[in-house]
């Protein structure tokens, strides 16, 4: 009854700061526009780089001669992008990475031809082109092809919720720091614990609508398509918020200048950003190097995020990468709650 | 001993690495009372008083509230007003009071204590819109939201203008009013005479006065104030071999015989045209104890 009580009490406090961080948040303008415009503006230039005017919808690799539709009609077809291809190998290549739909192979007759069979594009390729030539010969394609936009997507949301997470919690409570309020809220009754919860849930909200409005947006435009569960993504990105904005809150816990902050953020950010994942695998890259990277929450954001869109994996498969951000998420707070000051040092 | 205490401060010491700022401070706050710490600047004053608000952690000694050490009975009755605070920004009046009311469990209505503040034209103004009197009125309605049993006032006044001041000093004589125990601190002593019934005066981090003004004035002074403007005080005048101090245009004299002064000034030739003459208060005592010198 005790526990129920202080617990009630204690989210009634934590309630309260958070209630107040939203509309303190709302109500500085600059601020929301800049946070909720720099979403929009992202989107508008991925749908201006990745949409515009109707495109071609087939890449056609063409291994040979110079050839025109009067030698092989198919090469008239409408909707067709037909890109000379010198080497055989490398064109393959460029096949399994989906940039080209299809390679064919006029050098010898009957023609031969490489697809993916489960992409949409390539397959509808295929049957095109065997309608305009049945006697053409399907070759197989090593590996399995993966659009490099599905691979980049989770990592540019990643990266975006790391900027949001880490920067905007960190700032707040060091403006605070500064300007006193701490030393003001320190003579209530609210623990560092409840201020530290508040100001991650008040934050988790922002990431949160943030990914979502990237997602929405930037998916639409990209055609992307998430193999597996949306509900378990959106436990990934939560997940993966609270672990951030946890994280950001140790640095913010103590200090109450905004340049140390600035350095000591940008100092965990960039190594997050160059060895998580999000631009290129670390496959290949030195065993230490791997290690390190396994340490960020970034890391296991992306890990479990490209696991289910990519791979439609279940909760199980991301399970450790799940318990990591959560464990992380209560250790970051435990580590911010004992090391904060409320006033500056 | 005063038995009904409701803070008692013991052997307070706060040393810092250059220098103690803080010296072995002890006395206790009646309940109900009004008790002003007075003191020059760097006299330790607010180092004291947010040692007292639990802010601040002593080097030594103590401070307890109703009989037990500082902890979250004290958070849950205190007020308190600092010297600086900054609120945030780009919350109203209204919102700002719901948000600090929400911290507690209990206290006032928010209603009861914008019309305690006069803050009902204010409501829906951002913080950082507000004046520096309408500000302080709403930082004493957020001391006020949990409806405290000891209110602390750090300075409250300063930067006001008089008018502000005065009707600061209205709001805080009908919390006293409510039997509510205030400790306040000021640089004004007209205002400490006005609503202190105990004083302590510190410097150097040690007592050096203690009780209530009247009290103190009637220990410190047996004698008289005679004001002069510096221009009526004449060469002649100052070989007369009267003690006098000299500031801000005019010339003071204290003296226990009255009508032999004046018979002296008369027999120099000094105009007497512009003469004031009125009973010591509580800033010539405090002069009296801290000097007369320019602090940093």
């Amino acid at each position: 009854m005790k526990l129920l009580t202080h617990l009630r009490r204690s989210a009634k406090r934590l309630f309260a700061i958070w209630h107040a961080r939203n509309l303190e948040f709302l109500r500085d303008r600059t601020s929301l526009v800049f946070t909720l415009g720099l979403p929009v503006g992202i989107v508008v230039a991925m749908a201006l780089i990745f949409g515009g005017p109707p495109r071609p919808l087939f890449k056609v690799g063409v291994l040979g001669d110079v050839v025109t539709p009067a030698s092989y009609p198919f090469l008239g077809e409408r909707y067709f992008q037909f890109v000379p291809e010198p080497r055989e190998a490398a064109a393959i290549r460029s096949v399994t990475r989906n940039d080209l739909d299809l390679l064919l192979d006029l050098r010898q007759r009957p023609v031969r031809f490489w697809a993916i069979e489960d992409s949409p594009k390539g397959y509808m390729a295929e049957k095109l082109l065997l309608q305009a030539d049945s006697q053409a010969q399907r070759q197989p394609t090593p590996g399995v092809a993966t659009r490099y936009i599905d691979w980049l997507f989770p990592g540019v949301l990643g990266m975006n919720m790391m900027f949001t997470c880490l920067m905007g919690a960190g700032y707040v409570v060091v403006r605070y720091r500064k300007n006193g309020f701490l030393k003001r809220l320190s003579a209530t009754p609210v623990t560092a614990f409840e201020f530290l919860s508040a100001q991650v849930l008040s934050r988790l909200a922002l990431a949160l609508a943030v990914t979502l409005i990237l997602f929405t947006g930037i998916g639409t435009v990209i055609h992307f398509h998430n193999a597996g569960s949306a509900a378990l993504l959106l436990l990934v990105a939560v997940l993966g918020s609270l672990s951030l904005i946890a994280f950001g809150l140790i640095i913010a816990a103590r200090f109450a200048s905004e340049e140390v902050v600035n350095g000591m953020l940008n100092l965990l950010m960039w190594p997050m950003m160059l060895l998580s994942g999000v631009w290129f695998s670390l496959e290949g890259s030195p065993r230490w190097m791997q290690l390190l990277a396994q340490l960020f929450p970034l890391t296991h954001i992306l890990q479990a995020a490209r696991a289910v869109t990519l791979d439609g994996a279940g909760p199980a498969a991301i399970g450790a990468d799940l318990a990591y951000l959560g464990g992380t998420t209560l250790l970051f707070l435990g580590i911010g709650a004992f090391s904060f000051r409320w006033r500056p040092e | 001993m005063i038995n009904d205490s409701l803070l008692r401060v013991d052997n307070l010491v706060k040393q810092y690495a250059d220098n103690t700022a803080v010296a072995g401070l002890s006395f206790q706050v009646r309940e109900g009372s009004c008790f002003g710490l007075l003191g020059p600047n760097g006299a330790g004053k607010t180092t004291t008083i947010e040692i007292m608000e639990g802010i601040l952690a002593p080097t030594s000694g103590t401070v307890q509230y109703r009989g037990a050490a500082l902890g979250e009975r004290f958070r849950a009755e205190a007020g308190i007003l600092f010297q600086k605070t900054a609120l945030q920004d780009f919350l109203t009046v209204r919102q700002t009071l719901e948000m600090f009311r929400g911290l507690y469990d209990h206290g006032l209505d928010v209603a009861e204590v914008i019309r305690l503040c006069a803050l009902e034209k204010l409501l829906k103004r951002d913080n950082k819109k507000l004046s520096g009197g309408q500000l302080q009125r709403l930082l004493l309605g957020v001391a006020l939201v949990n409806d405290p049993a000891i209110l602390f006032l750090d300075e409250p006044t300063t930067g006001l203008d008089p008018q502000a001041r005065r009707r600061f000093w209205e709001l805080v004589e009908s919390i006293k009013a409510q039997r509510k125990t205030i400790i306040l601190t000021t640089h004004y002593m007209e205002e400490a005479e006005l609503l202190c019934d105990d004083i302590v005066i510190v410097d150097h981090g040690k007592i050096i006065a203690q009780g209530a003004p009247q009290t103190l004035l009637r220990q410190h002074f047996k004698a008289v104030l005679l004001e002069l403007p510096t221009e009526d005080w004449t060469p002649a005048a100052r070989e007369l071999g009267l003690p006098f101090f000299e500031a801000a245009g005019r010339v003071e004299l204290t003296t226990n015989d009255l009508e032999g002064t004046l018979r002296t000034l008369m027999q120099a030739g000094i105009a007497l045209a512009h003469l004031r003459i009125r009973p010591p208060n509580l800033e010539d005592l405090f002069l009296e104890l801290t000097g007369k010198d320019l602090r940093a």
